[in-house]
């Protein structure tokens, strides 16, 4: 693996594949995660959720589960001491619910007992008296001026229309598409889980699988009211999170419960109820006219997406933002009209899911570019090189590529992978290794082989207008072991590797081998959510500032002491000047050295009424190939290979970066061929892993990943975030392989058994949707006056540098 | 009910309600939360733990059923700071990213190189299909299994 050696004389340092900082507890089996957590008089919570997705609550009585045995606390939205709802981006969602419920699953009652068995039978004991009302279930019917209205303001969670150039150009050879993506689940393996103790001051403290601390906070207090202060969040373990931890699950409801009782209560889901409790990833249609030369010169998209944002809005603006502006594809279009919508159904609410808003529209318009490839009798790769965008290309929202875009060399790369070896005939290979096979159901008779290829791109950290800082503490000291610097930050560790890469950056920056990482906490102020495959940068960033701040200081203390000239630095747990070690850093620490640093990303804009804006901070790209083998006849596929290419800018950590790539290209495969929440009537229907299959050991193929490193300007270490940009493009690159071994037009994911038979058309495409009449681009927030969620935070002036 | 179970070595005692499983028990009443609890019905394998030396989800295992038996858990694999071979591999190999699953998948990996020191791929594969990962695609997991294997050949364990 191509790594750089920063700092010869530092070990594990930047660019290096170190092992993970939290691996042997991890292996140990005593690493403590949310579900893990224990406490003294400690009670267990439940939690009541509606069957219904849409039904008129006329009454609670929570007399017989007060009365069961064992039980401490019956709450209901009476209960609820201050603002009485939350959410993510604007606060739309009940705490608990006092009229309405508006999706099957969301929470209505509470209650804490001795133990989780007697919390759960209380629950089941709770009445409530609904009148069922008729449900929104249809992302496309909610459009419909005559649909019941979910919420005052209406279906329209938000609208984007992005007009680029001349909408009207003509091209020399169309190609039309309609494409579907399912509701996929994140399935993080750790379920939602904390404990909250009451404290002796009135406040609350926290522990929580969360990914991002202070925006838990700053919609927790004014729940409890209580000031934000005297809400205290630590970060407990976390089982994987891939944005299913953004919004709230238990924690508002476990704080409301210890500060009822007096006592710590604990609540942990079991997988059921994670299924029920957190967001989804949007379910999509989308609408495409992909206009070029007969030479295969992109001229006009002209595309429509709808995705189903369900009961709440939690990211659904944000995720609209984002597959709006992207549905393009990483290519340089001169024209383009470009619509999108994120509705409100009484669909289970929809959020954050690696890829945001990307992995939908990457579906689409790889598959506009397959269709249009062959309509010309062109390569399909060669028409993505073709039309690739470059640094200096101008996107359809009008904002110029400014940073590393090495999209021609990714796309090459993987291109230049080699092809797994043929397969051998199938009476000598072991029937394991067939599409079917590991159920005795495959022989390998008549299987089909093929190859597809798919590019896409995605934003590194929040985009359009929001500043989502990172604050770092690192403190230097002695200790018998030699000098040891202290990393102090609020990032979230989800299982991805951030908390080795800030001790990479902290050993790289002051020269030393002894970096301790604080627990993550409200100590300090915001690290911003790991999410947007941002934390590499932003936290990353953080820490470099305040090491260097800290640095200063040193050298002032060296200068005051040491006749010393030249430029100082440090390696090796000494003083350098002009590469010459001058000082131990152990011997100028008889008093600490601390600095509190804030990074922020360079500003950006928000979208205009026209869609133009420079709106996002800067861009990731990623290329895969993949070959399958498909059994027409059984409709079942396997993945032989996956070729993965990932723009990384600079690889921090090689083998992190290729973790991210195998394990995303699995999301990505899951959402290709198997995973799909199944809704009937509006309620899951899958909601445990017997049901709802994710990809295992027998699913997932050899992944070989290649990283590109182009560093991109102004940023530390020209890093950027790889976390997500696998999932986005497996996905349509094993739907393209698969359409390749068997000729059907495939149009939506996950492809079923049906369809590779042949059994069940192509999804039929309907008519093009209205556009909603909305004024302007953000309808919702102003029905909520200031009460903005994380927008508050991301307007924070600035702390620090 | 009063349950009387060998953990690791050592004889344990817990008041468990008939229904609560073998899981349940050794998270919440002994203490040893390693078994993890990720799906609870059998089909991810992050609660793997050894009764009388076979491969078992213990929380497909009621508490009751491990009265007067011995359990083996990811507990009892280290010896204090030293770890056992396939947990070494493990960090050598990268296979580890949140680690819900990693618990079980160490032991699955021990139990299967236990039985079986040169598993080919497909053996270890269908091997280790009971055992969900969402963070690594496996890719790193089954590199681990190939060191952790060499060295059960090479005799290191």
């Amino acid at each position: 693996m191509a790594s750089t050696r920063i700092g010869e004389r530092t070990r594990n340092g930047v660019g290096e594949s170190v092992r993970r900082v939290d691996g042997v507890p991890k292996v140990k089996g005593s690493f403590l995660y949310g579900s893990d957590l224990w406490h003294e008089h400690m009670l267990w919570g439940a939690t009541l959720r509606s069957p219904h997705p849409h039904a008129r609550i006329r009454a609670i009585t929570i007399g017989e589960a007060l009365a069961s045995p064992g039980v401490h606390a019956v709450l209901t939205h009476e209960d609820v001491p201050g603002k009485k709802t939350h959410g993510l981006e604007f606060a739309d969602q009940p705490v608990l619910p006092w009229d309405r419920v508006l999706y099957a699953g969301q929470p209505v009652a509470i209650v804490a007992a001795e133990t989780p068995e007697l919390a759960r039978r209380a629950a089941a004991r709770i009445r409530v008296d609904y009148e069922v009302l008729p449900a929104v279930l249809d992302m496309v019917e909610a459009l419909d001026p005559d649909a019941p209205r979910l919420h005052e303001w209406g279906n329209v969670l938000r609208h984007v229309h992005v007009e680029h150039g001349d909408p009207g150009a003509e091209a020399e050879v169309w190609v039309e598409g309609y494409y579907e993506t399912g509701m996929q689940d994140q399935a993080p393996l750790g379920p939602e889980a904390g404990l909250a103790i009451p404290a002796e001051d009135g406040g609350v403290d926290l522990i929580v699988s969360t990914q991002w601390l202070h925006v838990d906070r700053l919609q927790i207090a004014p729940v409890l009211n209580l000031p934000q202060d005297m809400v205290r969040i630590t970060l407990a373990g976390v089982g994987g999170a891939f944005g299913s931890r953004e919004d709230l699950h238990m924690q508002i409801h476990a704080c409301m419960l210890a500060l009822h009782t007096g006592r710590p209560v604990k609540m942990s889901y079991g997988r059921e109820e994670s299924f029920l409790a957190h967001v989804h990833r949007h379910p999509s249609r989308v609408w495409m006219r992909t206009g070029a030369t007969r030479e295969g010169e992109l001229v006009n998209v002209r595309a429509r997406v709808v995705i189903d944002g369900g009961a709440f809005a939690s990211s659904s603006p944000a995720v609209i933002g984002n597959a709006t502006t992207f549905l393009a594809g990483p290519y340089e279009v001169p024209n383009a009209l470009l619509e999108g919508t994120a509705v409100y159904t009484n669909n289970p609410p929809c959020g954050a899911m690696r890829g945001f808003g990307a992995p939908q529209v990457c579906f689409a318009h790889e598959g506009q570019m397959d269709e249009l490839a062959a309509r010309l009798g062109m390569d399909p790769v060669e028409l993505r090189l073709r039309n690739a965008v470059r640094t200096g290309s101008i996107l359809p929202t009008g904002q110029v590529v400014r940073g590393s875009a090495p999209v021609r060399e990714v796309i090459e790369r993987c291109r230049a992978v080699p092809m797994p070896d043929p397969p051998e005939p199938s009476v000598l290979r072991p029937r394991m290794s067939f599409p079917g096979g590991a159920g005795n159901v495959g022989h390998g008779e008549g299987l089909k082989h093929g190859v597809g290829f798919a590019a896409g791109y995605k934003n590194v950290a929040y985009s359009e207008g929001f500043d989502d800082f990172h604050e770092a503490k690192v403190t230097l000291s002695r200790t018998p072991s030699g000098p040891v610097a202290e990393v102090h930050t609020a990032g979230v560790e989800c299982g991805q590797g951030f908390s080795t890469v800030i001790t990479q950056v902290a050993r790289t920056e002051l020269g030393i081998d002894g970096v301790v990482l604080h627990t993550a906490d409200t100590q300090v102020d915001s690290a911003g959510s790991t999410s947007a495959s941002r934390q590499t940068f932003m936290g990353g960033g953080a820490v470099q500032l305040a090491c260097r701040a800290v640095a200063e200081q040193l050298f002032d203390r060296a200068r005051g002491r040491l006749s010393l000239e030249g430029e100082l630095s440090l390696e090796g747990g000494r003083v350098l000047a002009d590469g010459l070690p001058v000082a131990e850093v152990a011997d100028l620490l008889e008093e600490p050295i601390a600095a509190v640093r804030t990074f922020h990303h360079r500003p950006t804009e928000h979208l205009d009424a026209k869609g133009q804006g420079d709106v996002h901070v800067m861009f990731a790209f990623g290329a895969q190939r993949a070959v399958v083998e498909v059994d027409e006849d059984l409709g079942l596929v396997r993945v032989v290979q996956l070729a993965s290419v990932l723009d990384a800018g600079k690889a921090v950590n090689p083998q992190g970066v290729e973790g991210q790539s195998e394990g995303g290209a699995a999301q990505g495969l899951g959402l290709a061929l198997m995973e799909e929440i199944q809704l009937r009537d509006g309620a899951i229907a899958n909601a445990s892993f017997t049901d709802y299959l994710i990809p295992t050991t027998l699913d997932m193929p050899e992944v070989v990943t290649e990283i590109v490193e182009d560093p991109e300007p102004g940023v530390p270490y020209g890093a950027k975030g790889i976390g997500e940009m696998s999932t986005i493009v497996a996905t349509p690159a094993i739907v393209a392989a698969i359409r390749d071994a068997t000729g059907r037009r495939l149009n939506r994911a996950p492809v079923r058994p049906d369809q590779v038979a042949g059994l069940d058309e192509p999804v039929p495409a309907p008519e093009w949707p209205p556009v909603p009449e909305v004024p302007g681009q953000d309808p919702v927030p102003s029905y909520f006056g200031a009460e903005l969620g994380q927008s508050a935070l991301g307007k924070k002036p600035d702390a620090g540098a | 009910m009063l349950i009387r179970v060998n953990v690791n070595g050592e004889w344990r005692e817990a008041d468990a309600w008939p229904g609560e499983s073998l899981l349940f028990v050794l998270r919440e009443e002994l203490g040893l939360p390693g078994s993890k609890n990720a799906c609870e019905q059998g089909e991810c394998g992050s609660c793997s733990v050894w009764l009388d030396g076979e491969l078992v989800c213990s929380c497909l295992v009621l508490a009751a059923q491990a009265h007067e038996r011995e359990v083996r858990t990811v507990e009892g694999l280290a010896d204090g700071d030293r770890l056992h071979p396939v947990q070494e591999a493990f960090l050598e190999a990268g296979a580890v990213q949140c680690g819900f699953c990693t618990p079980g998948l160490v032991v699955a990996v021990t139990d299967l190189l236990e039985h079986d020191p040169s598993p080919d791929e497909l053996t270890v594969r269908e091997a280790l299909s009971g055992n969900l990962c969402r963070c690594t695609g496996y890719e790193k997991i089954l590199d681990a299994v190939e060191v952790a294997a060499r060295r059960k050949r090479e005799g290191v364990w």
